[in-house]
């Protein structure tokens, strides 16, 4: 019963409970959201650059002006852009080359599968490097003219027939999910995709009106050769050819990584304020107890409780309410992370990859942990405090 | 049992008034035995409460000593103190002492629960005390439902349960009514009887005749009395 002591102390206070089981819930979720977001981010980051899987990608130099080339590998907008084979030739002869890979994009304006434009994605199966690799992961083989393969988070399944520019693909295999913006993406072979170019041209949806899709490339992917770094390969196309840029994948990340950098930190300093707020009222609440309280201590004392029974009742109360706040906070924070997710990843506009439950366990017990350490130490002042004052004085109180 | 106060003093420190420095207690010397009742009267503000808390080990005197069978119980650890408080001494402290969230029998057990050694025989010699002192029907109830002379009465069950050697009692009739408290009276000379000292301050100038001793209080400094 002594040990219940703590128990119905919290029980015959409901009001001064709920207030701290509250304000534990909410250092709770901080921590937990906090750290699942900053995971997700780092995740997905990882994610984007095994997905990228070139050192260098060349892309038409209006792409880059325009910024549509980098919204579209990294925000998941839909962009597409051409060159001339010609022009992708002479980059083609740059020395330095270890493997090169052309692609073609395309976006579609509305599919049944999905609400809003989708990326196209097509790749050239004899030497493509980025793409086959991991589509390989899903799908045992290769796919053929009119097949496509699509991204985790799209409206399909494996055997729908979906209609682009009037030109139906089938589904062969749906991808596992990668936290950026090839989710929102179709990936089809060459031939297929230069099918749905001309459609769309035929339809007169294309912004390119006069291209000629046998002659048109997007982008070249490229692994430097041995003894060649990708930043003189990239220097050495952008010298020697005006009409496109070649882009360090690197440096795409490092743009990523520096925001990612930026919002770990605020994420770091939310989580560094909300505990230590917490922590602040913790203490207040349980050191400014009211003087019926500091008397009931006294009580203790009178009838032989030690300053360290005293404090132990204290830590256990603050145990108790913080463990049961910890719980319920972690609770919420999945609840607000699981379904929002993708809103998560919006307001962001960064790669999202929720990491795996391991690392979600890591982080829900790094949040318990958080929590009741801020109530360790409130309890700790408290106890100290409480246990400091002559009996005899607080017993003299009120009378 | 024996419990010796020597040279007993008690200053504080109070700003507010002239001098800083206020003697509540002045070189008090008592020796109480087992078996015996000695009353303690004094006009409000006089010191009784100081003295009291200091032979209960609860305020640290600021000279002399008080020992417990040869034992100097400010020279204990305060978990030692605490333990020795527990099983021998009782104190019934002025005012209300409820641990509200505890029902009227949790509150009386509490010396017991506090180290985890209730026994059967202490739930029914509670039981016993709380039929003795007319409060049994109280027993689950909270302390928020007590008037103040039931709450007193808790409070010297609370200190009677352990069978204490020394049984300090501060105006423990403060609350209640003629009949209450010559039967609370009545209930702390048969502990006497029963072995134990017990030290009573009180404004009851009846009580005199439950005790074997009177003594008093004037501005801090103790004195044996007449007794009438
Ligand atoms: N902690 C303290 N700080 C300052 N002065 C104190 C303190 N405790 C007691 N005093 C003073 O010591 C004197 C004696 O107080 P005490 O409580 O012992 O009186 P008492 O005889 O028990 O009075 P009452 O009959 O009203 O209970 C009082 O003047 C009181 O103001
Ligand atoms: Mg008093």
């Amino acid at each position: 019963m002594f040990k219940g002591l703590a128990v119905k102390n919290l029980k015959g206070r409901p009001v001064r409970t709920a207030v701290l089981v509250i304000l534990t819930v909410l250092l709770s979720v901080t921590v937990f959201a906090g750290t699942v977001i900053v995971q997700s981010l780092r995740s997905g980051l990882d994610s984007l650059g095994s997905r990228l899987g070139a050192d260098i990608m060349v892309v038409p130099r209006e792409a880059t002006s325009k910024k549509s080339f980098e919204n579209m590998i990294l925000q998941g907008s839909t962009g597409y852009f051409y060159m001339n084979s010609s022009v992708a030739e002479k980059v083609e002869r740059t020395e330095g080359i270890g493997d090169l890979s052309e692609q073609f994009f395309l976006a579609s304006t509305s599919a049944s599968c999905c609400s809003v434009s989708v990326q196209i994605i097509g790749f050239d199966p004899e030497t493509d490097f980025a793409v086959t690799p991991w589509i390989k992961k899903s799908f045992g083989r290769e796919l053929e003219k009119f097949e496509v393969v699509v991204g985790n988070d799209l409206n399909a399944f494996v055997g729908d027939e979906l209609s682009f520019y009037g030109t139906k693909v089938t589904v062969a295999a749906k991808l596992e999910r990668t936290g950026t913006s090839y989710d929102t993406a179709v990936f089809a072979n060459e031939e297929t995709i230069k099918e749905l170019i001309r459609s769309s041209i035929d339809r007169g949806m294309n912004d390119f009106t006069d291209v000629d899709p046998d002659r048109a490339v997007s982008c070249i992917l490229i692994n430097t050769a041995e003894g060649y770094t990708p930043e003189e390969v990239a220097n050495d196309i952008n010298i020697h050819n005006t009409k496109v840029r070649a882009v360090r994948t690197q440096e795409l990340i490092s743009g990523v990584s520096d925001s990612l950098g930026g919002v770990s930190k605020i994420v770091g300093i939310l989580i560094a304020a909300v505990w230590v707020l917490g922590a602040v009222i913790l203490l207040l609440t349980f050191t400014m107890s009211s003087h019926e309280r500091r008397k009931e201590f006294a009580v203790l004392r009178v009838v032989g409780a030690s300053r360290g029974k005293l404090a132990g009742i204290v830590f256990r109360e603050a145990l108790i309410t913080c463990l049961l706040g910890g719980v319920v906070g972690i609770a919420v924070g999945l609840l607000l992370l699981l379904p929002f997710s993708g809103l998560i990843e919006q307001l962001l506009s960064l790669p999202y990859l929720m990491p795996g439950a391991g690392r979600i366990v890591l982080c829900a017990l790094a949040a318990v942990a958080a929590t009741a350490a801020a109530g360790a130490i409130a309890a700790a002042i408290s106890a100290h405090r409480i246990t400091g004052q002559d009996t005899g004085a607080i017993l003299r109180g009120d009378n | 049992m024996e419990l010796i106060a020597k040279d007993l003093t008690k200053e504080f420190i109070r700003e507010s008034k002239g001098t800083n420095r206020f003697v509540a207690v002045d070189k008090a010397e008592l020796t109480l035995t087992g078996g015996e009742t000695a009353v303690l009267f004094g006009r409000s503000g006089s010191g009784k409460t100081t003295l009291l808390n200091m032979l209960a080990g609860l305020l640290t005197p600021t000279s002399g000593s008080v020992t417990l069978d040869g034992q100097d119980i400010y020279s204990l650890s305060d978990r030692e103190l605490s333990r020795l408080r527990n099983q021998s001494i009782g104190v019934i402290p002025q005012g209300q002492t409820a641990i509200h969230s505890l029902t009227v029998l949790e509150n009386v057990l509490l010396p017991f629960t506090l180290y985890n050694d209730l026994t059967d025989d202490a739930c029914a010699y509670a039981a016993e005390l709380l039929e003795r002192l007319d409060i049994a029907h109280l027993a689950a109830a909270k302390p928020s439902e007590l008037s103040g002379g039931e709450l007193k009465r808790m409070a010297i069950a609370r200190a009677a349960v352990r069978r204490p050697q020394l049984l300090l009692a501060d105006e423990p009739t403060g609350d209640l009514d003629d009949e209450n408290t010559r039967e609370v009276l009545t209930f702390l000379k048969e502990l006497a009887a029963s072995g134990s000292a017990v030290f009573i301050v009180t404004h009851e100038n009846d009580a005199a005749d439950y005790a074997d001793r009177a003594l008093r209080m004037n501005k801090g400094v103790l004195t044996e009395a007449e007794k009438q």
